[in-house]
């Protein structure tokens, strides 16, 4: 009996909701996903007793395109399907090759990624495009969503809800000859690095789900790899960057779920495979002339890659890399990671300067690591109450319970500093 | 409510390892799922309403014919049906023996 590959119904979620909502047409989204949903009770009814096909995906399509020829049959008029296919679907003459046509193999991919595009349109908030993406490409449920956004299932139902009607307003998938192609595939890009982030903060290991995303991440930027028309040194940096950071999750956390940070993290507990395969494909991003911030940011991990330890980072070249950084796509988080790779290199009173120099930086304010990164440079500074205030500040900004908990071990760390320098005062008072 | 793809799929191996063992033991005769879709005829006038299950909740999914020693032993056999993981039932009948 063939064994069921792991995640097999979210991988094919987003390859049938391609081709489907090309056939029906975006504002018919909604049906598009009845219709893939009835494919999976029908492949768990049917599967139970014959065990898994020998090709458990061109089953599940076989199902849909089964189950969409019947929904075209019996409404034929009653809807107004894909306005580029309407004439075709009319006649039983015309159906059957259309739909045979459709459900060819290169279609489907092609579908799936102008389902993507279509998912990461610039009229969204990018928290839309990215919460769409995972609901209608991998299949993600509204309450797998939600707690992959740490937001409650009623926002994100609401979030999605509202995302599929300013869809609806296309009818058609996005093209990918389009003449805006370049600026959608950059959202595209943004969302699927927004979408890996969001799974690389996880910090609790119970929460399977956000370890999930970054896979997912991974593997929608893999399918435009495999496209040439999207597979671009922009998406190769992008993918190169992923490999490069998926690598230190390992690391991470302690065997406590406890945070650990860069400076503190085992390396031999990096995984060397993600850290070559990361450099293979920044090497190869690095044809033509587009240079992406991703390309820098893969640079700067495959920098922190390379270091056998904190001490012996190259911080003289991540700065550099940060100054290019900050030229071509500046914020103040990245004028405050340029900060905290100057305090490494000239000490921590510089790096303290450095964030004082940031532009905006009242943006950072809510910004729980900004906090505890002036923390770290003011304890090394020997400035222990400045620090214990800062990781106190960090505490009220932080995201999730081990976020909280890492600041609050750091701000203890900070008090038992300052009572030991004041003992030793005591004798010396008492001199007096 | 339709179950997410992911738990679908985590329930999939439950059934198909069920039914391993059913066969294995030599237990499993036959079984089938069932179409969801199907028509109730009912009554002298043998009126014809879309069914089965329009008006119930249940949802029959399939059925499986076991050879089992006795009602005791079905019971027993039927406490791995995942279905029952799902707040599901399985209801036993057993075959009316019939000498002809």
């Amino acid at each position: 009996m063939m064994e069921l590959s792991e995640h097999l119904f979210r991988h094919e979620h987003g390859r049938m909701i391609g081709v489907l909502t090309h056939l029906f047409g975006v504002h018919n989204l909604a049906l598009a996903e009845d219709v893939v949903q009835d494919a999976f009770c029908r492949a768990l009814e049917v599967w139970k007793f014959s065990g898994v096909p020998a090709n458990p995906s061109a089953w599940l399509m076989a199902t849909a395109k089964n189950r969409a020829l019947d929904i075209l049959r019996r409404e034929r008029t009653a809807r107004n399907y894909a306005p580029e296919l309407g004439h075709l679907l009319q006649t039983e003459w015309t159906l059957s090759p259309t739909i045979d046509e459709l459900f060819k193999s290169q279609t489907i991919a092609d579908d799936q990624l102008r389902m993507m595009f279509t998912c990461c349109n610039p009229l969204l908030p990018e928290s839309s495009q990215i919460a769409l993406t995972l609901r209608v490409i991998c299949g993600f449920s509204v309450e797998e969503a939600a707690s992959a956004f740490l937001i409650s299932q009623d926002a994100m139902e609401k979030r999605i809800t509202r995302a599929k009607k300013v869809l609806a307003g296309s009818r058609t998938l996005f093209d990918l000859k389009d003449s805006d192609l370049c600026n959608r595939q950059s959202a595209v890009l943004r969302s699927l690095y927004l979408l890996f982030n969001e799974g690389y903060h996880a910090t609790s290991s119970e929460i399977v789900v956000r370890k999930d995303i970054c896979l997912e991440a991974m593997r929608l930027t893999s399918l435009l790899l495999h496209n040439p028309t999207t597979s671009t040194p922009a998406t190769c940096a992008l993918y190169a960057l992923m490999h490069l950071l998926a690598a230190r999750i390992p690391a991470r956390m302690d065997e406590d779920g406890h945070i650990v940070v860069l400076k503190s993290q085992d390396r031999t507990q990096w995984s060397s495979e993600l850290i070559a395969e990361g450099k293979r494909l920044l090497d190869l991003s690095a044809e033509g002339t587009e240079l992406s911030e991703y390309h820098i940011e893969a640079a700067i991990a495959a920098v922190h890659a390379d270091a056998s330890s904190a001490a012996e980072t190259d911080w003289e070249m991540i700065i550099s890399l940060y100054d290019s950084l900050m030229a071509l796509a500046p914020s103040p988080v990245i004028a405050l990671n340029r900060a905290i790779a100057v305090a490494q290199l000239e000490g921590p009173l510089c790096g303290i300067s450095a964030v004082e120099e940031i532009a905006d930086r009242d943006r950072l304010l809510h910004y729980p690591f900004y906090h505890a990164a002036v923390g770290e440079m003011q304890l090394l500074a020997g400035n222990c109450a400045i620090a214990m205030h800062c990781f106190d500040e960090a505490q009220l900004y932080s995201r999730n319970a081990s976020e909280k908990a890492f600041f609050k071990q750091r701000a203890e760390v900070c008090r038992i500093i300052e009572m030991e320098k004041s003992d030793r005062c005591i004798p010396a008072c008492q001199r007096e | 409510m339709a179950a997410p793809p992911e738990t679908m799929e985590k329930i999939m191996p439950k059934w198909m390892s069920w039914m391993k063992e059913l066969q294995d033991n030599g237990y499993l005769k036959a079984g089938r799922p069932l179409e969801r879709s199907g028509k109730l005829v009912t009554g002298k006038s043998r009126t014809v309403t879309d069914g089965p299950h329009v008006e119930s909740k249940d949802l029959i999914g399939g059925f499986v014919i076991i050879e089992a020693n006795d009602m005791n032993h079905a019971i027993e056999i039927s406490h791995g049906c995942p279905a029952l993981d799902n707040d599901g039932c399985v209801e036993i009948r057993p075959v009316m023996k019939l000498d002809m």
